[in-house]
């Protein structure tokens, strides 16, 4: 009874099964399907984008940056090179908790304090890099120790880098400068020159002297490595390599020995000496005092040395014989003296009387000389040899400004001279015009007055007085002044020599010339206001003393104004050449509150001067350049 | 002479052509895991000794007869359960995930056991009701399988659930759940849907987001569906060739030789490749569906068909996944991937097969 609806119902139940097993099939097609248009899509149809995310994947450019050429003077020795070390470098991206890592490093490895505030500097600073510096210099005992625990310290790496050093320490710093980190302003600087590719890699540029001035020949072209990565950044095979090019070498003018001898000679004194050949414009020293060691600032200077730095009232970081502006005092007259020839104003024997003092006409006012009651007869060639004031008093009354602004401009005075540093400051040498724009005050003739002993608003750099005395030297012509004589390519090692270029011709008849130059010989001699600094020479010096009152030192920046008036004494000035008929060397100086210029800046000079004609040292002996670093022990 | 004739009997429970489409599979898979390994033959003598034992399991289950495999349902989903909430109460925790059980010196995953002993144990239900199957029963099975299948879930092991889950209701769906059940359960769940996003593990639901806009978090929870994407597509239509896909060999790929080892095929071989291993798997499938449609028994259907169907579904869930088709779950690729508990599993649900087809004759007496 139950039998044949059971086997009916048997059969329904396999077809229904047969069917449920198609429909599971259908549905499984369908499913595979599904898979095969997601296939094609991106193997066939997306397939060039993802084969190119593939490619970038894998292959990275790795910049290879380039060995920073080498700074040298004249000798070869070196001022600034390179070494290699390893530093301990973190990536802020990487770390959750930066004090928590840089604790567990300082149980690891040192870490002062002063490298934990110099860290932390850079990192507010500079968002722009992925790792910053915690230490440098590592030990190899240190190097291993972060490396056996590496693993637990994600985003820390121990990398070789090339370091800057500069192996004279504080001697020359202002002139060599110093690199140091590129900060946000940098980074936008050099991509508005188009630079910022050749810079990959690196994160340091020249920031001050030839440092910065020469940046672009010394960094090198930044080459590039073409690598395959694996997913966590790390290099599997070298695909392609475009070596970097090293930066050129710099073979400089500078004497360092000389430049050391210099700096010694000054003592405790603040100032600034340049020395330059006068037939070339070479840069022979070039001394600001105090200095400050560039080493410093090469890993990120920290907060507590950058303050004493900048906030001392020494001003250790301005360049003096670059952006100091110092009134030219009585250095100026040589100049005033031609002027007065050139314009027919003065003839060289024409006398004066000298009461010891100059009054205009219809005023009573006297502008005083140095000397009280006059030095009497005075000529043109007496005027210079004991710096007569009024004899230069009157010279520039019937000169008038813009005569003396005219020749005087020739020199150089109140203008650039072009130096191969940024940053020089132009001085000031007035004229009506200058007035008429920065000031509502009409021209004053007793303003032309003090103008002609080179006071007033007349301000100098110690750069700009050294190239008007190296055109004295060079018989008018006025030499840019060049610290860089010869460059050696960093690809071929090649000497290319930087040619001298002349600036001005400054037309003097020889005979005029002589007139100045016997003066300013006979200066250095007996009876003479340098002759105690010349004593002995055995060569012939041609020198003009200078006293500058001091009514503040202009420079560009601030000045604490309580330390001037504690310090108010003049500043000495001093230019000279030698030999004196056949000059190697000229050399101004001044130096700040010293007093008169043949006793206080005189002697510095003829230091100078002594080592480059002679090789003579001063004594006590000077020490090699290499160990100096500030021992004072020579003045007068 | 006897052992000749032992190995011929042994021989005659097993099925040649889904064989042979399983042997084509494995020697595809030892080429690509030598290369998914960085050509490192340590890994590549593991994989095959895993094949190997795998096969030795597939042999000596197909010759178990059915009842005996019916016997072993019960015990088995016990000890399943029964280990399961061990787990939950004593399991290891490993990456967030209580799915380990520590059974003296070794480490067992009882979830892998369930993938076999749930389908299993569902068809034993419908094999002993065969006769007076009503509505209720399939309520009682849905209830056997909802109980492992929620406490690995609970894991959690969201993947391993739904495979499990999956495998049981193949079972159920081919034990005749009437159709106006099955649709009210589709609708029931698409409408619940919402509700269950709330009970979703916080990363559950980040991978579904991350399938939807993976680009939105590269290298977090994006990475591996780009990386894979980024293999597969780079393969093209005819792949990069043997040994030379660079996204899996430079360690972009994650998990390259096991759950992720699709991505290593597919940048290697191409849409040609996958066009192959997809009608390998289908063949499969096929083979075993036709086993399915001539098997004698009910129990023999259900399992024949269970078994067929969840490895259909891992291989589709698998390249889904690691194509950017499907949220990432933890699934390997069936025969393909590199592990061995995954591989004796999909060979001990092969050998069920052939073991139901081969002893027909038997059972039906």
């Amino acid at each position: 009874m139950n039998r044949p609806t059971e086997i009916k119902h048997y059969r329904t139940e396999i077809t229904g099964f047969r069917h449920r097993v198609m429909i599971a099939a259908g549905f499984a097609v369908l499913l595979f399907m599904l898979l095969l248009a997601r296939f094609f899509y991106i193997q066939v149809i997306e397939y060039h984008r993802y084969f190119a995310l593939g490619e970038s994947n894998r292959i990275t450019l790795l910049p290879i940056p380039p060995n920073r050429g080498i700074i040298m003077d004249r000798h070869g020795i070196v001022l600034a090179h390179n070494y290699s070390a390893y530093t301990l470098e973190l990536t802020p991206a990487k770390i959750d908790d930066l004090d928590a890592t840089i604790d567990q490093l300082s149980k690891l490895v040192t870490i002062t304090s002063a490298d934990r505030k110099r860290f932390n500097k850079m990192l507010s600073e500079s968002r722009n890099f992925d790792t910053l510096p915690l230490r440098t210099r590592l030990t190899d005992v240190e190097v291993a120790r972060i490396a056996a625990n590496r693993y637990r310290l994600p985003g820390v790496e121990v990398k070789a880098r090339l370091f800057r050093q500069y192996p004279l320490g504080t001697s020359a710093s202002h002139l060599i400068g110093y690199i140091g980190r590129m900060n946000d302003a940098d980074v936008l600087a050099l991509q508005k020159a188009g630079q910022y590719d050749n810079y990959r890699g690196t994160d340091h540029l020249g920031k001050v002297g030839i440092e910065q001035s020469y940046e672009t020949l010394l960094h090198g072209k930044t080459g590039a490595e073409q690598v395959e990565t694996d997913a966590n950044g790390h290099a599997v095979q070298n695909l392609a390599r475009i070596p970097p090019v090293s930066g050129d070498n710099l073979v400089l003018y500078l004497d360092s020995t000389l430049q050391a001898i210099a700096e010694q000679a000054f003592g405790n004194y603040k100032g600034a000496l340049v020395a330059l050949d006068p037939k070339t414009g070479g840069i022979l020293a070039f001394v600001s005092r105090p200095g400050f060691d560039p080493n410093m600032f090469v890993d990120g200077i920290d907060a507590t040395d950058w303050n004493s730095l900048n906030n001392s009232p020494d001003h250790p970081l301005i360049d003096r014989a670059l952006r100091g502006a110092y009134p030219e005092g009585s250095t100026l007259k040589p100049f005033m003296a031609l002027a007065g020839l050139f314009y027919g104003l003065r003839n060289p024997d024409d006398t004066i009387a000298d009461p010891g003092y100059f009054s205009l006409p219809g005023s009573s006012h006297r502008y005083r000389d140095w000397k009280p009651g006059g030095h009497g007869t005075v000529n043109m060639h007496k005027a210079i040899v004991v710096s007569c004031d009024t004899y230069f008093y009157r010279l520039a009354n019937d000169m008038g400004i813009d005569r003396m602004h005219q020749y005087l401009t020739q020199f150089g005075f109140g203008q650039k001279t072009g130096i191969d540093l940024h940053g020089e400051l132009p001085g000031l040498l007035p004229s009506r015009a200058w007035k008429a724009k920065h000031s509502k005050q009409p021209w004053y003739p007793g303003e032309t007055v003090i103008a002609g002993i080179g006071q007033g608003y007349n301000l100098a750099t110690p750069l700009q007085l050294a190239v008007a005395t190296a055109a004295l030297a060079n018989g008018g012509t006025t030499m840019r002044p060049q610290l860089v004589e010869a460059v050696i390519d960093g690809r071929t090692g090649q000497r290319r020599l930087i040619p001298p270029q002349p600036l001005t011709h400054i037309a003097i008849p020889p005979a005029q010339l002589k007139v100045i130059v016997d003066a300013m010989i006979d200066v250095t001699h007996p009876g003479g206001t340098a002759s105690a600094a010349s004593a002995g020479a055995p060569y012939l010096i041609a020198a003009k003393t200078g006293t500058a009152q001091v009514v503040g030192i202009r420079q560009n920046e601030k000045y604490d104004a309580r330390h001037v008036l504690a310090a108010n004494r003049d500043h000495a000035v001093f230019i000279a050449f030698a030999p004196a008929d056949a000059p190697r060397i000229a050399v101004a100086v001044f130096v700040e509150n010293g007093g008169h210029g043949g006793s206080a800046a005189g002697p510095i000079a003829r230091a100078v001067m002594d080592y480059y004609l002679l090789g003579k040292r001063p004594k006590p002996a000077i020490s090699p350049p290499a160990t100096i670093t500030g021992a004072n022990s020579h003045a007068d | 002479m006897r052992i000749k004739r032992w190995l011929l009997k042994v021989a005659s429970h097993l099925d040649f052509p889904l064989l042979l489409l399983l042997f084509v599979l494995m020697i595809l898979s030892l080429f690509l895991q030598y290369s998914a390994s960085g050509e490192d033959k340590a890994h590549l003598l593991m994989h095959g000794l895993n094949m190997l034992v795998a096969l030795a399991v597939l042999i000596i289950v197909a010759n178990i007869p059915p009842p005996y495999l019916l016997a072993l349902a019960v015990p088995l989903y016990t000890t399943g359960v029964i280990l399961l909430v061990g787990v939950a109460l004593f399991g290891d925790v490993v990456n967030g995930s209580r799915r380990w059980l520590h059974l003296g010196v070794t480490r067992i995953q009882p979830s892998e056991i369930l993938k076999i002993a749930a389908p299993l144990m569902l068809a034993w239900y419908f094999h002993y009701h065969e006769a007076t199957l009503r509505l209720k029963d399939y309520g009682i099975a849905a209830l056997l399988l909802a109980i492992p299948v929620a406490l690995v879930a609970r894991q959690p092991d969201l993947g391993t659930a739904l495979l499990i889950a999956a495998s049981g209701f193949y079972v159920l769906f081919f034990a005749g759940l009437p159709w106006r059940v099955l649709l009210s359960m589709i609708a029931a769940g698409a409408a619940s849907l919402p509700i269950l996003w709330h009970f979703l593990h916080d990363y559950q639901k980040r991978r579904i987001l991350t399938l939807l806009n993976p680009e939105q978090d590269p290298l977090g929870a994006g990475y591996h569906i780009i990386q894979s994407s980024i293999a597969i597509g780079s393969g093209g239509s005819f792949g990069k060739g043997w040994l030379h896909g660079t996204q899996a060999h430079l360690d972009f790929l994650p998990e390259h030789s096991t759950d992720f080892v699709f991505a290593v095929f597919g940048e290697e071989f191409g849409l040609l490749g996958n066009v192959f291993l997809l009608l390998l798997y289908l063949a499969i499938i096929t083979r075993g569906l036709m086993i399915t449609v001539n098997a004698s028994t009910l129990f023999a259907r259900l399992m024949a068909g269970s078994v067929t169907l969840a490895f259909f579904t891992y291989a589709f869930v698998n390249m889904g996944m690691v194509s950017g088709l499907l949220p990432v779950v933890g699934i390997p690729l069936p025969m393909m991937s590199y592990g061995g508990t995954a591989m004796v599993i999909v060979m001990l649900g092969f050998g069920i097969v052939m073991s139901v087809k081969s002893h027909r004759k038997l059972i039906k007496s």
